[in-house]
């Protein structure tokens, strides 16, 4: 079972439609899915689901950039979490990454830096965000574009990030996910 | 939240709308009118109904007239968004794009410099499932242009039902067409939806058409009680 964690403003927003339904419809052929809003996931919820997904938010939006305290459960599981934009910023905040200024918007160049299952080669993607987050000693820089990093890995737990939208171009990111932590 | 809608007076812009509406407060339309035909981000057949439209939905519009140049077009649509945030004092703006990433990139960088919030709920969803959604709330939407093999011109005034669906979708098997028309192969114009307080009525069109392109011109239409 998949839980994606809606990380938009609010629940039941206008942007659910955007940054949630899309991975759902990626992820729902390959996995069941369940979907809560961070303010709402309950450790009932981390505990019935072997793989969890942070979804993306609008540009304009940083809520959960306020709402720390709403995303200690990740400094705890063990279960294999993927953030997506928003979502691997709020993973870099909580483990002490700096977020910087960093605008992309469209079709971005990104390059792979080092060898893994989730991206490989040159491709290109799409960005939408307005902040990345900077080299860490715990994450695994696993791509990068011009401007920024776009996939990283903790370096201990199976915690993952993508800057860019999978769910836009490139879905195959998603489903290699889903498919590593599922039997 | 108040929002302007990126409105075209086709299915896409409308049914955005009416996710818009059923979540945030929706203050303005927001029209852009090409006197380019070819136009990669504006539809065109029937753009003048969309005032009509606008007085069935009793919403203000904005409209920006725009020579549509390939990328100056994108300063006129800057300046109407503009001009929506100084007179509706909207904080975002609504599109319906559902898989053009030409057409979404250039709207969130518009709507990142006038510090506007976007929104695009029907993004990547399922073309046929979108389709679906139209007749099942009972929209009553017409095609209104045609610009794909093989379409021709006996498709122009069909209205969207089941039976139309599935012809769009045996189509995309066959030929690779998308079904809502993403790839500019159809453009619509909605007649009537649950939000329309009046609908419209068409007195007189013509329809221009060669080979696998063309439109139906709604030269009078009016609006009447539902």
């Amino acid at each position: 079972m998949m839980l994606i964690v809606d990380l938009n403003w609010k629940k039941d927003s206008l942007s659910y439609y955007e940054f949630v339904v899309p991975i759902m419809v990626v992820a729902e052929k390959l996995d069941k899915c369940s979907i809560k809003h961070y303010s709402e996931v309950t450790s009932e919820d981390l505990s019935q689901c072997d793989k969890i997904i942070l979804s993306g938010t609008a540009i304009k939006d940083i809520a959960t950039l306020k709402e720390p305290e709403k995303f200690q459960w990740l400094k705890e599981t063990g279960t294999p979490v993927l953030g997506i934009c928003a979502g691997m910023e709020t993973i870099g905040m909580i483990f002490g990454a700096n977020l910087v200024k960093c605008l992309e918007i469209g079709m971005t160049e990104i390059t792979t830096i080092k060898e893994n299952y989730l991206v490989s080669g040159e491709f290109k993607a799409y960005s939408l965000h307005s902040y990345c987050v900077e080299p860490s000693a715990l994450f695994e820089v696993w791509a990068k574009s011009p401007k920024c990093i776009q996939v990283i890995k903790h370096k201990t737990k199976p915690i993952y990030g993508a800057l860019f939208h999978p769910e836009v171009r490139n879905q195959e990111l998603i489903k290699r996910f889903i498919g590593s932590y599922t039997n | 939240m108040r929002l302007g809608v990126l409105f075209s007076g086709g299915k896409d812009s409308t049914l955005a709308l009416q996710y818009a509406k059923e979540k945030e407060e929706v203050v303005c339309l927001i029209t852009l009118i090409s006197k380019n035909k070819e136009s990669y981000m504006f539809h065109t057949p029937n753009i003048d109904v969309t005032k009509l439209q606008a007085e069935a939905l009793g919403l203000s519009q904005i409209t920006k007239v725009t020579e549509g140049e390939k990328e100056k077009e994108l300063l006129d649509l800057e300046d109407a968004m503009a001009q929506a945030a100084e007179k509706y004092l909207i904080e975002g703006v609504v599109t319906g794009a559902i898989e053009s990433v030409y057409q979404a990139e250039r709207v969130q960088r518009i709507c990142y410099r006038l510090g506007l919030w976007c929104f695009n709920p029907l993004w990547k969803h399922d073309q046929k499932t979108l389709l679906e959604q139209l007749f099942e709330k009972k929209f009553n939407v017409i095609i209104s242009g045609i610009f794909a093999y093989p379409l021709d011109e006996k498709w122009l005034g069909k209205q969207i039902d089941a039976k139309l669906i599935e012809k769009l979708v045996e189509l995309q098997r066959q030929y690779g067409i998308s079904p809502s028309g993403e790839g500019g192969e159809i453009e619509t114009t909605v007649l009537d939806a649950p939000l329309f307080k009046k609908k419209i009525e068409i007195l007189d069109y013509n329809i221009e058409a060669k080979g696998n392109s063309g439109v139906l011109n709604i030269k009078q239409a009016r609006l009447i009680p539902k």
